[in-house]
């Protein structure tokens, strides 16, 4: 049987996240409005208007160019895409053809691992880039059911379709790769790396289930070491990243089967069914598209100066991978750790911000760190105690209440002996919900660690004293029943006793 | 009579308090009443509208006048205008001359239009214009044909004929039209009136509805120069709603006039190309009868060569129906307009648009989709915009050398309606010598300079660069002056 290699490619749409729209001042935050209330004569396509380009929109592009490891184009040109459809009332979409702002980037995906967990360095691949480019959204359609209504666009007996033009001229990112992609599961993990990118630089929500990113992939399949593509076939409505992974991995074995059969693969256009679970055809490409492409002439060229680009440069944040290395590299965290912390750019800079707070108190402290490096503790508390305070309460880094300078507040309490570790745990709990500061909550719950030799003495002369049996065995060589008796002890501290000391002290009575 | 007033005389009157602005408009309105049936320029009339506007006007000026300030007023209070079809006025109907605008009202005004608004201008009405700008006689329009007032019988020009030929029946003081390949100056030329072309950019085409995007251009229609001068004023202008405006300053176009009579030191260049057999010999007499009028004015004559002139016609009607065929896209029946329901949306976009629009309009979309199809770009589109070019170089190369070009305006005068309505290779041809113009982005206008036997006007067209309306508004002041041309009307029997 013959082996066959995948080839994929991607066409990306991200909406950015501006203000007002692509050519107008109607705002692009319509997720909550009534249908055709953000419109103007622009967006609604009346006669006359005329299309003015929204900057943020243009530098956003560019930053996400910059990000993406573009070439940016001194010269950038707006061009028209006619094609009629009831969603796009021009009747031609402001897009890009031949000169797009951003060309000839790539994105450093990991593969052959789980997506994000890559522990070993060289696994990773760069996916070309071939361009990316700035256009206007469509309007939405809505289709109705078979109730007597609006019939003029009626596709069968009785339904009809509304159009709502709010969503029609936002700015939209489109990013398209070379077919670099050889698997489903590589797909993914570009598109995950590209919404974190994206959502890193601010420039788009990139939430696939509410369609502010939204990804179409042309899939072929060719025997391996053919050097000739496959026909491809593209496959649209793909619309989480699980159902790109179940599309191309539907598509794939489908292709395959035809050609193992001795059928050809046809180029069409096909859709993702999500509750069949399988792609079905929605258009031949024997009615092949012709946009008739040509230069926008309401918009004159746009010319991209170098000093405009570098101040957009100069706005360009550290970007995960480079975060990772950084974390891994100067701050000596295990990559599995970095990934975690830098997965979201609001979980970096809380762990970012929380690290500087408690460097700053322990130089002030002049406490001598802990053995483990104050990266590592606060790495491991915010990806184990915070991570599991904010699952359980489905909240997000942006919901938490507690600061990051307040975290480093609790955890300079702990390396100075104040609170020992389930104490913190139990603070940062409280702190979790209320925002309370360290000391206070530490306080009014009275989980302040004892230090203090001659109460701890106490406290063990207590617990021997009710556990005979249990001294006796360890005098007699049982060693093992030494943690228990520790935890009698520190149970007679409430837990609030410094366990090094308890044990200090233990260790001499069982000793005496 | 009022009507016949231009826009500079009734301003003198109505700051002296001689004329009220009501007075004016109902002056023109009666005219209008009295001559519209047999000239057929406007598409609708708003006489409320009218005397609503020029009554404010009247508050206005007694204001004004109270108060001292009667010389700030811009010149155009209470002047009643009148607004070619394809530019949007709120509330009023803008149908383009189309069956597929017949029931659309804009809801906001084009830039122009508030400009002159906000100068205290009467709006009359719209006038009538070929579908969508696209023809020169006004016979494309879908609801009739405007006669020229010189001769019934006769077409006005086209496509802002109404605007002519409502100028030239003095069915209002001035007009607003667009011209996208001489649609302002051939009609001027047909109609014996003034038609200004500003340099692209200039004017807003904001609420213009769009027939070709980087041809179109907002002008003036007017009685002599300086009332075209002063419309030009009003309405130019960097549009931030327009990002093809220019940020240019706008000077007082009227100003100089008083300053600077004669033409000596002007250098005015006369192309050879725009002297071709087959020209009504009459116009060529004419015209060059105009430029030695200008020579004995002190202008220095030059004879200078537009190479690339026979390519314009081939290169127009690429690139305007290419930009036709996408901006007249969203007329789909679906948001406003004419919808003709069919069975599913691709059956509505046929009927719609199967119904909607004439013959021209049509041939031109095809046109225009055929130059922008794969495989045919390069050989039909991109093609002609490397000879578009070549043809705005020949007009650098020559304003390096001269300050302003002359030649006529239309190779002929207004011919008889239906004359050219089955040959529309030969109505193309009567723009031969304005598109050059609009592909190059220059400024021009055309002006009377005489008559032929028959009695019809003839015009000349003076071409200048890029923002030198000063400079061609000058030389057409100083040919106006040192002639009658202008002063001569047509003799209407206006019924009572």
């Amino acid at each position: 049987m013959t082996t066959y290699e995948t080839i994929i490619g991607l066409e990306v749409h991200a909406q950015l996240r501006t203000q007002s729209k692509m050519f107008c001042g109607c705002s692009a935050d319509y997720a909550a409005a009534a249908p055709n209330t953000h419109v103007c004569p622009v967006c609604m396509a009346l006669p006359g208007a005329l299309p003015v380009i929204n900057h943020t929109a243009v530098e956003k592009t560019i930053l996400a160019g910059l990000a993406l490891n573009c070439t940016i184009c001194e010269h950038a040109v707006f061009a028209r895409k006619n094609y009629h459809y009831a969603d796009l009332p021009k009747g031609y979409q402001i897009s890009q053809y031949e000169l797009p702002f951003c060309r000839d980037g790539w994105i450093e995906v990991e593969v052959e691992n789980k997506p994000g967990f890559s522990e070993k360095p060289g696994l990773s691949k760069r996916i070309g880039i071939t361009r990316a480019h700035l256009e206007e959204d469509t309007g939405k359609l809505v289709h109705g059911g078979s109730e007597a209504g609006d019939t003029r666009l009626s596709q069968g007996r009785g339904s009809y379709t509304l159009v709502d033009l709010n969503r029609a001229g936002v700015p939209l990112l489109e990013i398209v790769t070379e077919p670099d992609i050889r698997s489903p599961e590589e797909a993914r993990a570009y598109l995950v790396k590209l919404q974190q990118i994206l959502r890193y630089l601010g420039v788009s929500s990139a939430d696939m289930e509410r369609g502010a990113m939204r990804c179409e992939a042309n899939v072929s399949v060719r025997p391996v070491g053919q050097e000739k593509f496959g026909t491809k076939v593209e496959v649209k409505n793909l619309n989480s990243f699980k159902s790109v992974k179940l599309a191309l991995e539907y598509e794939v074995a489908r292709q395959i089967a035809a050609l193992e059969r001795g059928e050809r693969v046809v180029q069409v256009t096909m859709g993702w069914d999500e509750e069949r679970g399988r792609t079905v055809v929605q258009r031949t490409k024997e009615s092949s598209d012709d946009y008739r492409y040509f230069p926008e002439p309401d918009l004159p060229p746009l010319v991209v100066d170098r000093a405009w680009v570098d101040e957009i440069r100069s706005r360009l944040v550290e970007l995960p991978d480079a975060k990772i290395a950084r974390y891994v590299n100067e701050l000596s965290l295990d990559p599995r750790d970095a990934q975690l912390l830098a997965m979201d750019r609001g979980v970096a800079e809380y762990f970012e911000a929380t690290l500087a707070t408690l460097r700053n108190q322990v130089s002030r402290r002049n406490l001598v760190s802990s053995a483990m490096g104050d990266a590592k503790i606060a790495a491991n508390w915010i990806t184990g105690e915070l991570f599991r305070l904010m699952n359980a309460a489905g909240a997000g880094i942006e919901a938490v209440k507690v600061a990051p300078a307040a975290l480093a507040e609790l955890l300079g309490l702990v390396a100075a002996g104040q609170v020992n570790q389930n104490g913190a745990k139990r603070a940062l709990g409280a702190m979790f919900v209320t925002g309370q500061p360290a000391d206070q909550v530490i306080r009014e719950l009275g989980l302040a660690q004892v230090s203090d030799a001659d109460a701890l003495a106490q406290a063990v002369t207590d617990a021997l004293a009710k556990f005979p049996a249990e001294v006796a065995r360890y005098r007699g060589g049982e060693e093992k029943i030494f943690g228990w008796l520790l935890g009698q002890v520190m149970r007679e501290t409430k837990g609030k006793g410094n366990p090094a000391v308890v044990r200090e002290l233990l260790e001499k009575s069982l000793r005496g | 009579m009022l009507h016949e007033l231009t826009i500079h005389q009734a301003a003198s009157l109505l700051r002296s308090g001689e004329i009220t602005a009501v007075e004016l408009t109902e002056a023109v309105l009666a005219r209008i009443l009295a001559v519209d049936n047999d000239v057929k320029a406007y598409l609708a009339l708003t006489p409320e509208v009218a005397l609503e506007q020029a009554a404010e006007a009247d508050a206005t000026l007694a204001d004004a006048r109270r108060a001292g300030t009667l010389a700030e007023l811009p010149l155009l209070t209470g002047i009643p205008l009148a607004i070619k079809d394809v530019i949007s006025v709120e509330g009023i109907p803008a149908t383009c001359g189309s069956k597929i605008l017949e029931n659309y009202l804009p809801p906001y005004s084009a830039t122009a239009v508030l400009k002159l608004r906000a100068a205290g201008a009467v709006l009359l009405g719209k006038t009538n214009t070929d579908e969508f700008a696209m023809g020169s006689s006004t016979e494309n329009s879908a609801y009739f044909t405007t006669h020229n007032p010189w001769d019934l019988e006769r077409v006005p020009g086209g496509s802002s004929g109404g605007s002519a030929a409502a100028v030239a029946a003095d069915e209002c003081l001035a007009a607003l039209g667009t011209d996208t390949g001489g649609s302002v100056r051939q009609p001027a030329a047909l109609c014996g009136v003034v038609g200004l072309k500003p340099t692209y950019g200039r004017v807003s085409r904001y609420g213009l509805i769009a027939y070709a995007s980087s041809l179109d251009q907002i002008g003036s229609l007017a009685k002599d120069v300086t009332d075209a001068a002063i419309l030009l004023g009003a309405i130019a202008g960097h549009d931030p709603r327009d990002s093809t405006s220019v940020n240019a300053p706008v000077p007082d176009y009227a100003a100089p006039f008083q300053h600077k009579p004669g033409l000596s030191g002007l250098r005015i260049g006369v192309p050879k190309e725009y002297f071709v057999p087959g020209m009504q010999p009459e116009v060529e007499a004419a015209v060059r009868a105009a430029i030695g009028v200008m020579r004995d004015l002190g202008a220095e004559i030059r004879e200078v060569s537009l190479p690339h002139t026979d390519l314009a016609l081939p290169v127009y009607y690429l690139i305007a129906p290419a930009e036709a065929s996408a901006n007249l896209a969203r007329f789909d029946g679906i948001r406003y307009g004419l919808s003709a329901s069919g069975g599913s949306l691709w059956e509505t976009y046929r009927q719609t648009r199967g119904q909607g629009f004439g013959p021209e309009v049509k041939r031109r979309i095809m046109l225009g989709a055929y130059a922008l199809s794969a495989g045919y770009y390069d050989a039909y589109y991109l093609k002609a915009q490397q000879v578009r070019t070549l043809i705005k170089q020949d007009f650098d190369n020559v304003l390096r050398d001269v300050d302003v070009i002359a030649c006529p305006t239309s190779p002929t005068t207004a011919f008889r309606i239906g004359e050219k309505v089955d040959d529309p290779l030969s109505m193309y041809l009567t723009d031969i010598f304005t598109l050059s113009l609009n592909l190059a982005g220059i400024c021009g206008l055309s002006l009377p300079c005489g008559f032929d036997a028959a009695g019809l006007p003839i015009g000349l067209q003076l071409i200048a660069g890029p923002f030198e309306e000063p400079r061609l508004l000058q030389a057409a002041y100083a040919y106006e002056q040192a002639t009658d041309w202008h002063t001569r009307k047509p003799k209407l029997e206006a019924e009572s």
